[in-house]
């Protein structure tokens, strides 16, 4: 399925670091087609990116949906929190399919390396936040290992280059929802989640550490879940890599990781732009993959039903029939 | 007479000192104390303030309600203070219920380049009537300019006034007048600054600050607090008498509290320790120190080529989680050299 006819129609609103980065990724899947990016402001950087690769554009939010809402079945919403809330009502009723990449808390709370699958019936579907993204696979495996978590906690560094206005605006809401999505996927009620922008130059690579307080320690079995674990991250965020392998240091598991990014809209450093976005794509491409199956087999119903009726008005019909 | 606020961090800095292990009891001792030596401010809570109880930075002996309550009792013309630092304090989980509590003064503080981060907690505070002050840490990583550029902002969310952080204890006489002389230039609000005596300039810094037009300073019963501690609160109100300043002090009652701080408080006297001064010079954050020694050990590094790393890496506060994997390269590097 490579014609553009066959893709499933995404648009992105938000034209900020993480819209403009999506859209590099969209480009290039052999499943996704980007109809429309969207910003506020036509003279922004991600606004001329989106011209110059000949991507159709427009400067009217969540307006330009409104107004033509044929373009796209999925909507990447890569505004702020606040304006989420705003978005989700419109497109809701719109019947759209909503990448929701703010840490608005509304949707289905999806991390591809642990429940990719249960989130494709959902409409709203949420990618937490970057620091999110990369602790929880850690956070589940912990989990998984470990009977009795009594405390999970991580913290992100990223580079001050790759956090945008709205990614500083939005920092209560990114501890809040990380720390959240921490207990849905470790079932442990006691978690944390600490955010750091370091303005080096050059510009750090991002990095997240994951602190654990346990019962008892099975460092051996935890390395073991965890390398599986990195694994899958990997097949959909290439430059995800462990610093420092599961540790127990002064009462306390320790594991670090780095996120190189591929570099498509910020350099490599933007590891926090890179593995939300990934799993937003990994997302979108298992949704338009099981859109497209599901597409072929009603026209595929279909056309053998038209066949059946063509055959029973006549015998020559079969031969119209024999392509099935 | 020309007068200097003075706010005192002892309860909230020189929780760094003991690893966060400050007891309700003796906060609220030292409170009583700097409510009868009419200490103007006293900031309680956590080393890295609201919230920052953590594995990475250190786990507190009392939640902040605790800790907030202690002194709250002991307080009456003596306002109650507490740091917060967005990425570790939320607004609805920690600003609210320091308010409930009855926290008077609050200071956001960013690293000092990234003022934008404080914009909701300071316009948040301020429109429910609290003082504000912004806190631009580790103010030796830019320059006057960046420094202004990002005072300037916190000015505009509503600030009250813009406190310069020596948070590493690295800067110089020079360099402060320079910084604080160009903040003053640019606000039409009150500048201030908080040093380390890492390399002795507590006092120095502190002074040339006022000099270069700040009318806040902070100071710390002993000089209890981070890395060699901060500008030693009794010193530092004597030396502004001496020059003139007013402080409205009494400074009897304020050696009274300082001896008490001594007795009850202080299991180690702040000191130049020569760990202090390489964590300066690598202008590393002075609530690293703990951490580092901790983990120097046991990785057995150096504790000194741990600071300079981190220094080479820039690191700001909050990444102490940098600590570990910095010993660890080492250790795997000597390993490899054997």
């Amino acid at each position: 399925m490579t014609s553009s006819s066959e893709k499933i129609k995404v648009a992105i609103l938000g034209s900020g670091n993480i819209g403009t980065d999506l859209l590099i990724k969209v480009l290039r899947s052999p499943y996704l087609e980007c109809t429309l990016f969207i910003g506020r402001n036509m003279s922004s950087g991600g606004m001329h990116k989106a011209s110059s690769l000949g991507v159709r554009t427009s400067d009217q939010s969540i307006e330009a949906i409104v107004n033509d809402p044929d373009c796209c079945d999925i909507v990447f919403d890569a505004t702020s929190a606040i304006d989420h809330k705003r978005h989700w009502a419109v497109l809701d009723g719109l019947g759209k399919t909503v990448i929701d990449m703010t840490p608005a808390k509304i949707g289905a709370i999806c991390v591809p390396a642990i429940n990719l699958d249960d989130c494709l019936i959902e409409r709203n579907v949420n990618m937490i936040t970057c620091g999110g993204q990369a602790s929880l696979p850690m956070a589940y495996a912990i989990a998984r290992t470990h009977p009795d978590v009594h405390y999970i906690e991580v913290v992100s560094s990223i580079a001050s280059r790759s956090a945008g206005p709205a990614t500083r605006l939005n920092i209560d809401e990114y501890v809040d929802t990380t720390s959240s999505a921490l207990q849905y996927f470790s079932g442990c009620e006691k978690t944390k989640a600490i955010l750091i922008i370091n303005p080096a130059n050059p510009c750090i690579d991002m990095q997240t550490t994951i602190f654990a307080k346990v019962e008892q320690a099975n460092i051996e079995a935890l390395r073991l879940e965890v390398d599986a674990m990195v694994r899958i991250i990997q097949s959909y965020v290439p430059g995800y890599q462990i610093i420092l392998p599961p540790t127990l240091e002064n009462n306390r598991i320790v594991i670090m990781v780095k996120v190189l990014g591929l570099g498509d809209y910020l350099p490599r450093y933007a590891g926090n732009l890179d593995i939300i976005n990934c799993a937003a794509i990994a997302f979108a491409e298992k949704y338009a993959k099981l859109r497209y199956d599901q597409l072929r087999i009603t026209n595929h119903e279909s056309r053998i039903t038209n066949c059946f009726s063509i055959i029973r008005n006549s015998w020559e019909g079969v031969d119209k029939c024999q392509k099935f | 007479m020309p007068k200097i606020l003075i706010s005192d961090p002892t309860l909230r800095d020189g929780n760094h000192a003991v690893k966060h292990q400050l007891t309700a009891k003796q906060i609220a001792a030292y409170a009583s104390a700097a409510e009868a030596a009419h200490i103007p401010i006293i900031e309680v809570g956590h080393g890295n303030g609201l919230g920052a109880s953590s594995l990475q930075v250190g786990e507190s002996l009392h939640d902040d309600a605790t800790l907030l309550e202690a002194a709250r009792k002991h307080l009456v013309k003596t306002k109650l203070g507490v740091h917060v630092m967005p990425g570790f304090a939320t607004i609805s989980k920690d600003i609210k219920l320091a308010m409930d509590i009855g926290v008077d003064v609050f200071r956001v503080g960013s690293h000092c380049t990234e003022a934008d981060i404080t914009q909701r907690h300071i316009g948040f505070i301020r429109n429910k009537g609290k003082e504000v002050y912004g806190a631009l840490m580790m103010s030796h990583m830019a320059s006057k300019e960046v420094l202004a550029e990002e005072a300037y902002k916190m000015q505009s969310y509503g600030a009250d006034g813009v406190m310069l952080y020596d948070s590493a204890g690295a800067l110089l006489p020079d360099d402060v007048e320079e910084k604080v002389r160009e903040l003053v230039a640019r606000l039409n609000i009150e500048v201030g600054f908080h040093a380390h005596n890492n390399l002795g300039m507590g006092i120095a810094n502190s002074i040339a600050a006022v000099k270069a037009g700040a009318t806040i300073l902070d100071g710390t019963a002993c000089g209890f607090g981070a890395g060699a501690g901060n500008t030693q609160l009794e010193v530092l109100v004597a030396v502004l008498e001496k020059m003139g300043y007013s402080t409205g002090i009494d400074f009897y009652k304020l050696l009274d509290a300082c001896d008490l701080a001594d007795r009850e408080i202080l299991s180690v006297i702040p000191r130049i320790s020569s760990i202090s001064i390489v964590s300066a010079l690598a202008g590393v954050f002075s609530g690293f120190s703990k951490h580092v020694e901790r983990i120097s050990k046991e990785y057995d590094v150096d504790p000194r080529e741990v600071f300079f790393e981190l220094g080479l890496r820039k690191v700001v506060a909050g990444q102490e989680d940098l600590i570990l994997e910095v010993a660890a390269a080492l250790a795997g590097k000597e390993k490899r050299c054997a």
